[in-house]
């Protein structure tokens, strides 16, 4: 479904990305591994078209997407929950509903959009409890959910999530992945999901790649990779006496 | 003679005057913060635009004795377009946008209008009649013209239809959405560069009307951008960059201020006064009154 091909990018002359080349398939989660400052996130911005990738390609569906722009990529039904939260916060939690169905009004209409929101609303009921509140004054999983809910309302056929747990209670994080996915069963969704907390990840994950310094030096499914002793050791807190014993 | 009545007379007086110029600064503002909120940059073609409606106005209605209605229809058309050009010819194309770059493209805008209006309208002040009667009506022993309930009423429906576009239409909120998180607004499927262009466009056309409702009572000539300008963006920053009802406050209170300095101390520092305003505020609260140190990006100059 998604594919990039030697992809490099650059913030100002600092070589970020090096030849990144991955492929995520129809329906599938596949989690991006790696420590921080390594281009995980630039990964992401690259596919939703806000970084500029200079060299490489990315193809989407069969098509090249290189160099769109993001309301174009949006249009073609990539969206991306950025890392942080990304809300508009002195607007309400409806708005930013609407804000986030933008082109299902542009495509069909406000009575449509309002049928999109309802529907999101049953999603995610405590959005609804809370629709006229300034989406800033929400506590962080739900505005994190907020946020997901604000992707999913362009009605995405590939979602990326940027760190959808940074910041969050240990709790909240178990009910978030729940829900991606189930997310990703009930609609076919296909996922890729960029995570600090390694290990939570992987569980919902189908395959992983892990990014060092630009470079992606891993491939395997998800299963492989966290029986791997060099993952286990750097992303998922285990040290190496543990592997030894 | 009767003291406290002729004081109450002088007050209301310079309260009329206040709100007539007032009303004028306000919409200066709430242009220069439709751009600022859109692209974070001050446009100091900002009083260009008043003036191009001023003396299109004259033209329109005088030379080509249009009714009142239709002139002012196609100046503000002719006003937007010419900020639609703006934003399409010299902002859009910018490569690495930032912002002192744009913001010296807008004083060369600004020069560049200048100087093309100076050319079509020449340097003599142009005069044109009242929308209706400029009979002054008496209030308390202060006088009013009809021309200024002209502009008090339409700065009120403008203030009216900028709260319902950004609060009730979805374009209005994608514009919102694009001042407050423009990456997040991209994400959203928002075209951020057309909403720059229709910021461009809302604030030549306010500008326009400024400069339409005006031009009766100061009588335009090709100069004054810089001033109205200058004075818009004393409102501006006074008012909170970027706050818009906050600029219509602050506009008033200038107009008003400045009405009474003509007043009471004299008409030779009344346009001192918006620019002392204007450098106390910088000195003592550079967020404005209605601004919040948050909001404040002043920073990024």
């Amino acid at each position: 479904m998604l594919r990039l091909v030697n992809v490099n990018s650059y913030f100002g002359l600092v070589h970020v990305l090096k030849n990144i080349s991955m492929h995520i398939n129809e329906g599938e989660i596949v989690t991006l591994l790696g420590a921080n400052g390594a281009g995980k996130t630039t990964t992401l911005r690259a596919v939703s078209g806000l970084q500029p990738v200079r060299g490489g390609k990315i193809f989407y569906q069969g098509k090249e997407i290189t160099g769109a722009f993001p309301e174009k990529l949006v249009e073609l039904g990539i969206a991306l929950v950025p890392e942080g939260r990304q809300l508009f916060r002195p607007m309400s939690v409806y708005e930013n509903l609407e804000l986030g169905g933008h082109i299902i009004y542009k495509l069909y209409g406000k009575k449509q959009l309002k049928a999109d929101i309802d529907g999101m609303f049953l999603l995610f009921p405590i959005l609804k409890e809370r629709k006229g509140q300034f989406a800033g004054t929400l506590s962080g999983g739900e505005q994190q959910m907020l946020a997901i809910a604000m992707a999913l309302m362009a009605r995405p056929r590939l979602l990326l999530l940027d760190e959808p747990s940074m910041g969050l209670a240990p709790l909240i994080i178990k009910d978030i992945f729940k829900m991606i996915a189930q997310l990703q069963e009930e609609r076919k969704l296909t996922v890729l999901l960029i995570e600090q907390n390694a290990n939570a990840a992987l569980k919902i994950a189908d395959r992983g790649y892990v990014i060092e310094t630009g470079r992606i030096v891993l491939e395997e499914k998800a299963k492989a990779l966290m029986a791997n002793q060099e993952v286990k050791r750097a992303y998922l807190g285990k040290d190496q006496k543990e592997i030894w014993e | 003679m009767d003291q406290p009545a002729h004081i109450l007379s002088d007050i209301l007086q310079f309260i009329f005057m206040g709100l007539q110029r007032g009303s004028i600064y306000a919409l200066a503002a709430m242009g220069f913060n439709m751009i600022y909120n859109a692209t974070g940059i001050i446009n100091f073609a900002q009083g260009e635009f008043v003036v191009l409606g001023g003396l299109m106005m004259v033209t329109l209605s005088t030379a080509l004795s249009l009714s009142i209605p239709v002139a002012f229809v196609l100046t503000t058309l002719f006003v937007t377009v010419v900020g639609i050009c703006m934003e399409r010819f010299t902002i859009n194309p910018v490569k690495h946008p930032t912002v002192l770059r744009l913001i010296i493209i807008t004083i060369a805008v600004s020069i560049i209008i200048k100087g093309a209006a100076m050319c079509l309208w020449g340097k003599n002040s142009h005069f044109m009649r009242h929308f209706s009667s400029s009979e002054t009506w008496e209030i308390y022993g202060a006088t009013i013209l009809p021309q200024t309930i002209w502009i008090i009423g339409i700065l009120l429906c403008i203030v009216a239809g900028y709260i319902f576009f950004f609060n009730y239409t979805m374009t209005g909120k994608c514009m919102r959405a694009c001042a407050i998180n423009r990456d997040a607004a991209r994400l959203a499927g928002i075209n951020d560069r057309k909403m720059v262009m229709l910021s461009f466009a809302l604030s030549a056309g306010i500008g326009a009307i400024a400069g339409i409702i005006i031009t009766p009572i100061i009588q335009m000539d090709y100069t004054r951008g810089a001033l109205l300008g200058i004075k818009g963006f004393g409102a501006a920053v006074l008012g909170g960059l970027g706050n818009s009802m906050g600029a219509v406050i602050a506009g008033i209170l200038i107009g008003i201020l400045e009405a009474m300095a003509a007043g009471y101390v004299s008409s030779h520092y009344m346009d001192a006064i918006a620019l002392i305003i204007l450098l106390a505020v910088l000195f003592v609260k550079p967020s404005g009154i209605f601004g919040s140190a948050e909001a404040m990006r002043l920073k990024e100059f």
